[in-house]
């Protein structure tokens, strides 16, 4: 009979290579490697950027040259050469579309590839597309439609030009620049990303979506993002990564900055799919990100995350909720597959009073890799009638990988309502000879079993997104029989 | 149909079948009968192509194909259809979702497209209503938190979607009380075909008032004792095995 062994397994993820891995050759401009001062400025002078901006990256730098870099997370790697980076890459041709007939044909073919084709987008009911290509914005569509209700959606350099006041008055709020090493690494050199304002009682008539991407050898990208829901408002934000297979390890340090006001929501929902590292655990981009929203009185963050790619993920997205009635949402699925180490979950803070907060995170470990969830449960003095619900599942493959599970609760008040839950669980063989048995084959019930497995995630995401998501579940754990 | 020859089976060095011969020929309805541990659910995972089995000898055909290297899918493919007798549970998938995979991948293997949505819908309320299942129901997790005798109902909704060629029901009858035993028997009975046939593995007669059996089998330390017809399942329920094991002495 056809056994499905541990070597069948073994040779399939083997010739299984990743889908996006491949490179597209476009001229770009990057700058000598190393960081200093000297850097910074040049950076900031490429932007065309105020003095403020300049000063604020300067400020940065100061700061993060004298941090070291954390090493409390469960993950192992080695550690960048700072110093062997290069700070800065933009496409040569920057070209000032009209139309897409104007955009570089290879770059075109590039989305193509990634079967994110802004001709398709564009298409696609009501998603409005800013494409981040090696850190320079090079297309940005729906703006109109967006302007007309007075959203500004667009890259965070031409904010900086533009909208300079609310930029300043945002900017590192809410991820102060000294926050931690990355943040303040970021602070200094990003190079670019999007900046997104809701005005007052608006509510965004479409999902916003970026799609960033990562292009060259051995540059890092710095990409910062803020988004600004005014008083009342609503959007719905959507980031989608995918990268180059690539041999070198490609540092990736994002901030994200959310800001809702007073009755305010903010959906931000993202599909991770970076380049994990071949079989061996070679390559593979490292992910160190800072993702924090800020909540005025009765405002609501979401966030939403599925989570497939990167050698190494630290990332927390977290909510400050300061504003009484505030609540703080987070629902992820991390998948890990063969070396790929994750140790991702959230932060919530309760400030004010009867705020509340929900935590669904579902790790999938297959392979040897390793999948931590670490969250923080903290609950202020004066944080009356807070509650949270925590609720962490594993779903394991293999005998070889690792789930952790790390739940921190500090509760300054008596009145708090904290319930936290955890199961760890595996894929059984009585599960896949049930599928087998009705003729779904091994694979594809894997797949089913884990989007069951995730499915109070997917829910949570937007439509579009969901099927992407799916499909991206599915390729990631091709062939992983426990 | 199907034609069993001389089949040997063991796990970790166990013997459990030890030279079982069966035929059965479309059209036609078995019952096996036995007592606990006889080995009737492992020769129902057996020819479902379930690979714990150490299958030393023996021949298992289908339609006089040998399936003994096809995987259990494929065999499933081909219309072998197993009702389990602990059906498994799989959170966070739909019953609706679940028979629609087995249905579409089923096609894919024939090389046929998804079958389309409308098609799947009409279906799908045919067979809930052929089974009284109420369609809240189907939007359920597989078989999670359902009661014993909603699995059974639930395995033989899955048997009516998928229409096989031969079915082997494994208990089906346990845990289903009075009213349901009718519905799914009838439902079963309903399915049948001259092209297809159907194995029943039961305990009791009760289920055989229902569906009455061309041939009852009696299977005991791995083989096929005695057959008979449908008055062999009588007798047994009034004697018991004691004098079946006598007669094999
Ligand atoms: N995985 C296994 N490991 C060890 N022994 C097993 C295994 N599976 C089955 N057996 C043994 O094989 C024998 C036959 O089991 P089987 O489940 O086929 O019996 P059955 O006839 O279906 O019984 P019942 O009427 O109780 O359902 C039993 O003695 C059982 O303990
Ligand atoms: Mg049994």
């Amino acid at each position: 009979m056809s056994k499905y062994t541990e070597e069948d397994l073994e040779q399939e993820l083997k010739t299984k290579e990743y889908e996006y891995g491949f490179y597209t050759d476009i001229e770009s401009e990057t700058f000598a490697k190393g960081l200093n001062e000297d850097v910074v400025r040049a950076i900031s002078k490429k932007k065309n950027e105020p003095e403020w901006m300049t000063e604020w990256r300067l400020e940065a730098y100061r700061v993060w040259e004298k941090m070291t870099e954390p090493d409390w997370a469960n993950v192992k790697y080695p550690k960048p050469d700072f110093q062997e980076i290069a700070y800065y890459s933009a496409p040569k041709k920057k070209p000032k579309l009209n139309s897409l007939d104007e955009v570089d044909p290879d770059l075109l073919e590039t989305f193509k590839k990634l079967g994110i084709s802004i001709d398709e987008q564009k298409k696609l009911a009501n998603v409005a597309v800013d494409i981040v290509m090696d850190s320079v914005s090079v297309a940005t569509t729906f703006k109109k439609t967006l302007g007309e209700k007075g959203i500004i959606f667009m890259p965070i350099s031409e904010a900086i030009q533009e909208y300079p006041e609310l930029v300043k008055k945002y900017l590192g709020t809410v991820v102060p620049t000294s926050d931690n090493f990355y943040a303040a690494l970021n602070s200094a050199v990003f190079s670019d990303g999007s900046f997104c304002y809701i005005p007052k009682g608006v509510k965004c008539p479409m999902e916003l979506s970026t799609y960033f991407r990562i292009n060259e050898g051995g540059t890092g990208q710095f990409e910062r993002t803020l988004v600004v829901a005014d008083k009342g408002s609503y959007v719905s934000y959507l980031e989608g990564c995918t990268a180059p297979q690539r041999d070198e390890n490609q540092l990736h340090a994002a901030v994200v900055e959310l800001i809702a006001m007073d009755d305010a929501e903010i959906k931000y929902s993202t599909v991770q799919n970076w380049f994990p590292g071949d079989e061996n655990g070679k390559g593979g981009v490292f992910n160190f990100v800072t993702k924090r929203g800020l909540c005025e009185t009765n405002a609501k963050i979401s966030w939403t995350q599925v989570e497939t790619g990167s050698a190494v993920t630290w990332k927390y997205p977290s909510c400050i909720l300061k504003g009484n009635n505030s609540v703080g949402e987070f629902y992820s699925i991390a998948v890990t597959n063969h070396f790929q180490q994750a140790d991702t979950g959230t932060k919530m803070i309760h400030l004010g009073k009867n705020t509340k907060s929900t935590i669904i995170s579902k790790g999938i470990s297959a392979g040897q890799s390793q999948n931590s969830y670490r969250g923080l449960v903290q609950i202020n003095s004066r944080a009356e009638n807070a509650r949270n619900f925590s609720q962490c599942d594993s779903l394991l493959m293999g005998n070889v990988c690792g789930a952790h599970t790390f739940p921190y609760i500090e509760t300054k008040n008596k009145s708090a309502q904290i319930e936290h839950e955890a199961t760890t669980s595996k894929i059984g063989e009585d599960q896949l000879f049930y599928c087998n048995q009705r003729g779904i084959d091994t694979e594809k019930a894997i797949a089913l079993i884990v989007n069951g497995f995730s499915k109070e995630v997917l829910n949570k995401l937007p439509m579009e997104f969901a099927v992407e998501a799916q499909k991206l579940l599915e390729i990631s754990l091709e062939g992983s029989v426990g | 149909m199907l034609k069993i020859n001389n089949l040997h089976a063991s796990i970790d060095e166990k013997s459990i079948l030890k030279g079982l011969n069966l035929q059965v020929n479309a059209g036609e309805v078995h019952a096996i009968m036995g007592p606990n541990g006889a080995g009737k659910s492992t020769f129902a995972n057996i020819v479902a192509g379930k690979e714990d089995y150490e299958v030393s000898n023996g021949i298992i055909e289908l339609n006089g194909e040998d399936i003994s290297e096809l995987a259990p899918e494929e065999r499933a493919h081909n219309g072998v259809f197993l009702s389990f007798q602990y059906p498994v549970e799989i959170p966070g998938v739909s019953v609706t979702n679940f028979i629609k995979t087995a249905i579409n991948e089923t096609r894919k293997a024939k090389g046929l497209e998804d079958m389309p949505a409308k098609d799947m819908l009409k279906k799908i309320r045919e067979k809930s209503e052929l089974l009284e299942i109420d369609r809240k129901f189907l939007s359920r997790s597989l078989n999670e938190g359902f009661s014993g005798g909603e699995k059974k109902r639930n395995e033989i909704f899955q048997m009516a979607m998928l229409e096989p060629k031969l079915a082997i029901l494994d208990e089906t009858d346990s845990g289903l009380d009075i009213d349901a035993l009718r519905i799914v028997a009838n439902g079963v009975n309903k399915l049948k075909s001259k092209d297809n046939a159907v194995i029943v593995i039961t305990h009791y007669q009760r289920l055989l008032d229902y569906i009455v059996p061309d041939f009852v089998h009696v299977l005991h330390d791995g083989k096929i004792v005695k057959t008979g017809d449908a008055s062999l399942a009588l007798e047994l329920e009034a004697k018991g095995y004691d004098w079946i094991k006598k007669e094999l002495v």
